[in-house]
C-alpha cells in the first residue's frame, strides 16, 4: 500500500510501478519492461553506456548533485584491480524519505541500476549499504536479488552472455556519518564510520581499496529508464543543466505531505500550493528547507519565482540537496527549529575533525541556553562566527551541513533571537551558572 | 558460543560476501543480526565475532561504540524510539517524546524495571513525510497521535489504558 496519494503533477519515471500489485516481484517488473535496459546494455560498450548516462544529465541524487556520467568515466577500466558497485542507501538527512520507497515497491529497478553501472566499468560485485532502521527493506531486497539470481539476471553467465555480477545487501548500525561516502566505505570495510581524505576519490580508491561507483539510490533507480528510453527523453524531461525527474518529500506543515516525483525545475510555489495541497490550516510560510537540514533555509519572500533546480538553488545560495522538503509556517520558532538541528549534528559528528566536533557541541549548548531564556545578546553573533568558522574545514561536508543551516537562520531570522532576549528564563533554570560567555 | 541455526546460516552467508581477506567487512552486520537474536552486545560475542572475522576484541569495541544502534546492555522487549528531528517536531514529536517519559516514568536510553519496554529519543528515521514517527524495534510507525501513541504503550505493556 502506498504511504501517500500520487499527485496528478507527478511525471512517474522512476516511480511508475509504485502502486502495482506486487510492484516488488520480478514477474510484475518483468511485465512492465524491466531488465529491457540491462538487455539493451549488454549490446553496448561501456562507453556508450556512460555516453548515455551523461546525455540524460543525471546529477547525483543524494545531495551533491554531482554529474552521474562523469563520476562513472573516472573509474579506470583498465585498472587490474577488480572495480565494484557500492549503492549508499543510508538515507538520514533530515527531511528525506524516498529511497526508502525505491527499494520497498520497486527493488528489481535498483538492481537493474546496479548491472549497468557493472557494465560500464566492469565491476563484478555491488554492495547496497543499508541503514539500520530500515531492516525490513532488507528482507524485500534479499528476495528480489534471491529472485534475479533464479532468474539469471545475475550470477554467473547473465543472459547466457558470459558477464557475471553479484549482489548483496549490507547493514548499517546507525550513524549519520556513514551516508558520507568515503565514511561509508570505512564503514563497509567494518570500522567505524569516519571520513577518508579525498583525493583519491572513490572512482579510483574506493570500496576495498578498489576503483568503485558509488550512487544513491535514486541515481542508480534513474539508469533503466535512461538506457531503456534514451539518455536525451530523461534530460528534456528537466531543465538544461539538469535532467529528469527528482523525487520530492515534502514534510512539516503542509496539508499533503509525502513523496512526490516532479520533473526538475518545477515552481515551488506550484509545488506547496498544488502538490501539497498548500499550507497547514490556511496558515502563511515562513521558511523553506528545500533538501534536508543540510540546506541553508529560504524565507517565503526568497520563494518567490524559484524553482526545484540544482542551479536556481545555487542561485539564492542554498541547495537542492536530497529532496527532502521541509514547510514551516508563520507560527515556527526559528531559535527553537535551529536548536534541534545543531542538536542533530552535535549527535552525529564523528569527532574526526576538530572544527565539527567542538563547534557542533559548543553551538548546541549556546542555542539550548538561548532556547532556555538564558541568552545574553553576544550570543547572536558569537553563534554565526563559530560556525562560519567551520565552513570549509572539514575532511567531510558534515561540518558544512550544521554550519550553513545556521548560519542562514541567525541572519535571516535575527528578530526572533532578539525577541528571545526579552524572555525570563523559566524559575528552575534562573540560577544555574551557565553565563560563561560575556 | 552457539546461536540459532537461521543466524548461523546468516553468518555464513555474510562471510561469503566480502572479497577474500575482507571479512572484517561482516562485523557489523553479525553484530546487528547477533543483537537482534541475544538483545544485546555482550563481551562474550564481542569475542566470538572478533574470532569469526580474525580481528581481536578491542578492534570490534572500537567500531561498535560508534554505532548508536548497537547496545552493550539489553534494551526492553520493545524499544520504543520516537524522532524529534525536524519534520518531527514540526508536527508534535517533541510533545510525543514527552508524553512518553511521562507515561512509563523512563528517560531517554532507559528500561522498564521489568525489561518490558524501553525509550529513545531518536535523529531521524526516515519517515519525514508521514511525521511524527515512532519505531518500536524495527517496526515503523507513522502520523502519531497522543491517542495512538497511549495506545501503543498500553499494548506494548499489555495492560488496560488506565494502567499506563
Amino acid at each position: 500500500m502506498l504511504y501517500n496519494e500520487p499527485s496528478p503533477l507527478e511525471i512517474k519515471v522512476l516511480t511508475r510501478r509504485f502502486g502495482l500489485p506486487n510492484s516488488a516481484h520480478i514477474d510484475t517488473y518483468l511485465a512492465t519492461d524491466g531488465y529491457k535496459a540491462l538487455r539493451k546494455a549488454l549490446e553496448m560498450t561501456p562507453k556508450d553506456i556512460i555516453e548515455e548516462v551523461k546525455v540524460s544529465n543525471l546529477r547525483g541524487r543524494g545531495g551533491a548533485g554531482f554529474p552521474v556520467g562523469m563520476k562513472w568515466s573516472f573509474v579506470p577500466r583498465d585498472s587490474p584491480k577488480p572495480k565494484y558497485i557500492v549503492v549508499n542507501a543510508d538515507e538520514s538527512e533530515p527531511g528525506t524519505c524516498k529511497d526508502r520507497l525505491l527499494m520497498e515497491f520497486d527493488p528489481h529497478q535498483l538492481i537493474e541500476g546496479m548491472l549497468i553501472g557493472a557494465l560500464a566499468v566492469d565491476a563484478h560485485a555491488g554492495y547496497i549499504y543499508i541503514r539500520g532502521e530500515y531492516r525490513y527493506l532488507i528482507d524485500i531486497l534479499d528476495k528480489a536479488i534471491a529472485e534475479a539470481y533464479e532468474r539469471g539476471y545475475l550470477g554467473r553467465n547473465i543472459l547466457g552472455t558470459g558477464f557475471h555480477f553479484d549482489a548483496y545487501t549490507h547493514t548499517g548500525a546507525g550513524a549519520y556519518e556513514c551516508g558520507e561516502e568515503s565514511a561509508l566505505l570505512e564503514s563497509l570495510e567494518g570500522k567505524r564510520g569516519v571520513p577518508r581524505i579525498r583525493p583519491p576519490f572513490p572512482a579510483v580508491v574506493g570500496a576495498f581499496q578498489c576503483p568503485t561507483i558509488l550512487n544513491n539510490v535514486e541515481s542508480f533507480c534513474a539508469v533503466p529508464p535512461i538506457i531503456r528510453d534514451g539518455g536525451k527523453a530523461f534530460a528534456d524531461l528537466g531543465v538544461p543543466k539538469a535532467g529528469g525527474t527528482k523525487l520530492t518529500c515534502l514534510s512539516g506543515h503542509i496539508n499533503k505531505p509525502g513523496v512526490y516525483e516532479l520533473p526538475l525545475g518545477f515552481p515551488v510555489d506550484k509545488m506547496i500550493q498544488e502538490v501539497g495541497g498548500g499550507i497547514r490550516g490556511g496558515k502563511k510560510l515562513k521558511a523553506f528547507i528545500p533538501g534536508g537540514s543540510s540546506c541553508p533555509v529560504l524565507t517565503a519572500a526568497e520563494c518567490e519565482g524559484l524553482t526545484m533546480d540544482y542551479d536556481a538553488m545555487a542561485a539564492r545560495k542554498t541547495m537542492l540537496g536530497s529532496g527532502g522538503v521541509v514547510i514551516m509556517d508563520q507560527d515556527t520558532d526559528m531559535v527553537k527549529a535551529a536548536l534541534r538541528i545543531m542538536r542533530f549534528y552535535a549527535h552525529e559528528s564523528c569527532g574526526w575533525c576538530i572544527p565539527c566536533r567542538e563547534g557542533t557541541a559548543w553551538l548546541r549548548k549556546i542555542l539550548q541556553r538561548f532556547s532556555d531564556g538564558l541568552g545574553v545578546r553576544g550570543d547572536i553573533n558569537l553563534i554565526g562566527e563559530l560556525a562560519k568558522n567551520m565552513l570549509g574545514r572539514t575532511f567531510c561536508p558534515l561540518g558544512d551541513a550544521a554550519a550553513l543551516p545556521t548560519i542562514s537562520i541567525v541572519e535571516k531570522f535575527r528578530d526572533e533571537f532578539e525577541a528571545y532576549l526579552t524572555r525570563q528564563p523559566p524559575p528552575s533554570r534562573a540560577e544555574e551558572p551557565l553565563r560563561v560567555i560575556a | 558460543m552457539t546461536f540459532s541455526t537461521e543466524l548461523e546460516a546468516k553468518f555464513a552467508r555474510l562471510l561469503a560476501s566480502y572479497p577474500p581477506g575482507r571479512q572484517r567487512s561482516a562485523m557489523i552486520p553479525m553484530l546487528m543480526f547477533a543483537q537482534d537474536e541475544l538483545g544485546c552486545v555482550s563481551a562474550e560475542l564481542v569475542n566470538e565475532v572478533a574470532r569469526r572475522i580474525g580481528v581481536t576484541p578491542v578492534q570490534v569495541e572500537e567500531v561498535l561504540t560508534y554505532y548508536s544502534m548497537l547496545h552493550r546492555k539489553p534494551l526492553g522487549k520493545a524499544h520504543v524510539q520516537v524522532c524529534t528531528n525536524i519534520s518531527c517536531l514540526l508536527t508534535g514529536g517533541a510533545e510525543l517524546w514527552e508524553q512518553a517519559c511521562s507515561r512509563l516514568g523512563i528517560g531517554h536510553k532507559e528500561v522498564l524495571p521489568d525489561g518490558s519496554i524501553s525509550l529513545e529519543e531518536v535523529e531521524c528515521i526516515g519517515a519525514c513525510s508521514w511525521a511524527p514517527a515512532i519505531q518500536v524495534n524495527y517496526q515503523f510507525h507513522h502520523f502519531v497521535t497522543p491517542e495512538k501513541l497511549d495506545r501503543l504503550l498500553a499494548s506494548l505493556r499489555n495492560e488496560n489504558p488506565h494502567a499506563v
